[in-house]
């Protein structure tokens, strides 16, 4: 269990609970979504600008468990400034990750951190959060543009 | 005093590591363990007794049959109940509770009638009465809290009024361990004309009961958080309550006599135990009933007293950790919900699950309560008679380690 724990709190995800990236509201952001994880309490918000194609800005916020906050922050992180063909290529690996347990790759950067969660299935729900709200948003970009 | 060795024996799976570590269960409010004397009769009824109940001629039929209703004899001595035919067995207290709202609550709740509840209900006391308010279009009124966990009287008396139908409370909250003064509550419902539902999900387990000193009208409780088996609910109903209600399910068991034009039905409680029950279930039950009479309520209650009261005392010198609830152990329950500071509870749950700790962590399915207490989650423990000191001590260890992950 040492092992399995030493995977779940690794230093990069307890630094990116501690000190969030993009963290906060993006007056101008023109899509807005959030989602919440009714088992557990957990509540992201994700502030939206895509535009030309890309993430122009993005940025989150909320509460919940060093995992789902982490995972959040990594997620700005990783998306920022990227074309929406590579953030999808992102999420589905970020997903195969968590989900399937397929090993990472280096596209993944920081959110390789995430891989031990895969080994608890009852918190592979806190990663995904952002990575749902995040698809909800860009399907919102979508219809809107 | 309780043996606490000899009844850790009893339960076998307590004799297993998780993570490396002895299993150490403090989740018994969710549900508890079940001894081997409960599984033992839960196989035993299999292997020797199952039959359908109520119908068949043959030896099996009536052996099941007077398994079952003995169950129902031994629920009715601990409660204190003195008519074994007024308790109903059900799924769980969920169920139970929403027997009331749905065959009670139709027939006797109209628009702009008002029910009474409080912000400490576990959702199972709110929502189907939520159901019903919709149905009917009556009102929903919530008891306010005192800053200490304790229930706000002054509030309960002031929404009390000439529309209050129904006061529904629980007896023991599963987040603040707050034990609630159901009789006065009771006393004051019945001056207004209201009858009183008690959810005892969280207190029955752990106190000596008597359902007439409580004064309710429902009682509503489930097996599974006393040490029997899950799937089967209680409700006791004052007497002739349950004649004056409609049934709830329809079906086989149930009825009388069928005819195309209708039916009639079956005397109490059989018109509310349609189809066939949890039969099985119900038999171990009585097994898990046997145990805590062995034991012996005032007891278990004694020591959950003295494990609640040591375990806050040990927890209170972590610093800065929070309890939700009254600090005063006599007036809770064996549940302790608390926080840590800069630790989210499932970070705590999960780095006391590498100690082999089993807590609870979230909204313990009481969402108006968490909004009262400002936390959108907390960590929980809870004992039940297998736990001792030595559990609270590793408690206190994996919160140390926590402490220092999240440094």
């Amino acid at each position: 269990m040492a092992e399995l724990f030493d995977d779940l709190y690794r230093e990069l995800i307890l630094d990116h609970y501690r000190q969030p990236r993009n963290h906060g509201e993006l007056p101008d952001a023109p899509i807005h979504v959030e989602g919440v994880n009714p088992v557990c309490g957990d509540e992201i918000h994700i502030d939206l600008d895509v535009a030309d194609g890309s993430v122009k800005d993005v940025s989150f916020w909320g509460q919940g468990c060093s995992i789902s906050q982490s995972s959040a922050s990594m997620l700005t992180e990783r998306v920022k400034g990227r074309p929406l063909a590579e953030v999808a290529r992102v999420t589905g690996k970020v997903r195969a990750m968590l989900i399937d347990g397929a090993l990472p790759d280096n596209d993944l950067g920081d959110l390789e951190a995430l891989e031990g969660v895969a080994k608890l299935p009852v918190r592979v729900k806190c990663a995904l959060l952002c990575w749902n709200v995040l698809e909800q948003g860009l399907r919102e970009a979508a219809t809107t543009a | 005093m309780l043996d606490i060795e000899g009844i850790r024996r009893d339960f076998p799976i307590l004799q297993q590591q998780v993570n490396g570590h002895r299993l150490v269960y403090l989740d018994s409010a969710a549900t508890t363990q079940k001894p081997r004397q409960v599984i033992d009769a839960l196989v035993r009824y299999y292997e020797t007794s199952n039959a359908n109940i109520h119908r068949g001629i043959h030896t099996l039929a009536q052996r099941a049959t007077d398994q079952y209703e003995d169950t129902r004899k031994k629920v009715a001595c601990f409660m204190g109940a003195r008519n074994a035919q007024d308790i109903v067995f059900t799924r769980n207290a969920t169920e139970a509770i929403n027997l009331v709202a749905y065959a009670w609550g139709d027939a006797f709740i109209g628009e702009g009638d008002e029910i009474v509840l409080t912000q400490m209900e576990h959702h199972s006391n709110i929502v189907p009465w939520q159901l019903l308010a919709h149905r009917t279009g009556a009102v929903l009124r919530f008891v306010d809290l005192q800053p200490d966990g304790t229930l706000d009287m002054d509030s309960f008396r002031a929404l009390i009024g000439e529309r209050t139908k129904l006061v529904s409370i629980v007896h023991m909250s599963n987040v603040l361990g707050t034990i609630n003064p159901v009789a006065e509550l009771a006393e004051i419902a019945h001056a207004h004309g209201a009858k009183f539902l008690l959810d005892a999900a969280q207190s029955i387990p752990h106190l000596p009961f008597s359902v007439e000193e409580t004064g309710a009208d429902f009682v509503a409780f489930s097996a599974h958080k006393m040490l029997g088996p899950t799937g089967v609910g209680v409700l006791w109903a004052g007497p002739g309550l349950l004649d004056e209600m409609p049934p709830f399910l329809g079906g086989g068991d149930m009825i009388a006599i069928v005819r195309e034009e209708g039916s009639t039905w079956a005397d109490v409680p059989y018109k509310f135990e349609a189809g066939t029950p949890n039969i099985a279930d119900v038999v171990a039950f009585g097994a898990a009933i046997d145990y805590l009479q062995d034991l012996g309520m005032p007891e278990v209650r004694a020591h959950e007293l003295q494990l609640t009261s040591y375990a806050m005392d040990r927890m209170e010198t972590v610093p800065g950790l929070a309890f939700h609830g009254p600090r005063n152990p006599e007036l809770r329950g064996g549940v302790v919900s608390f926080e840590v500071p800069g630790i989210h509870p499932h970070d705590m749950a999960t780095i006391a699950d590498s100690h082999g700790v089993a807590i609870r962590a979230g909204h313990h399915c009481a969402q108006l309560l968490m909004r009262k207490l400002g936390a959108p989650a907390t960590s929980r423990a809870s004992f039940s008679v297998y736990n001792d000191e030595d559990d609270v001590e590793v408690l206190l260890e994996s919160i140390e380690h926590a402490r220092k992950v999240f440094a």
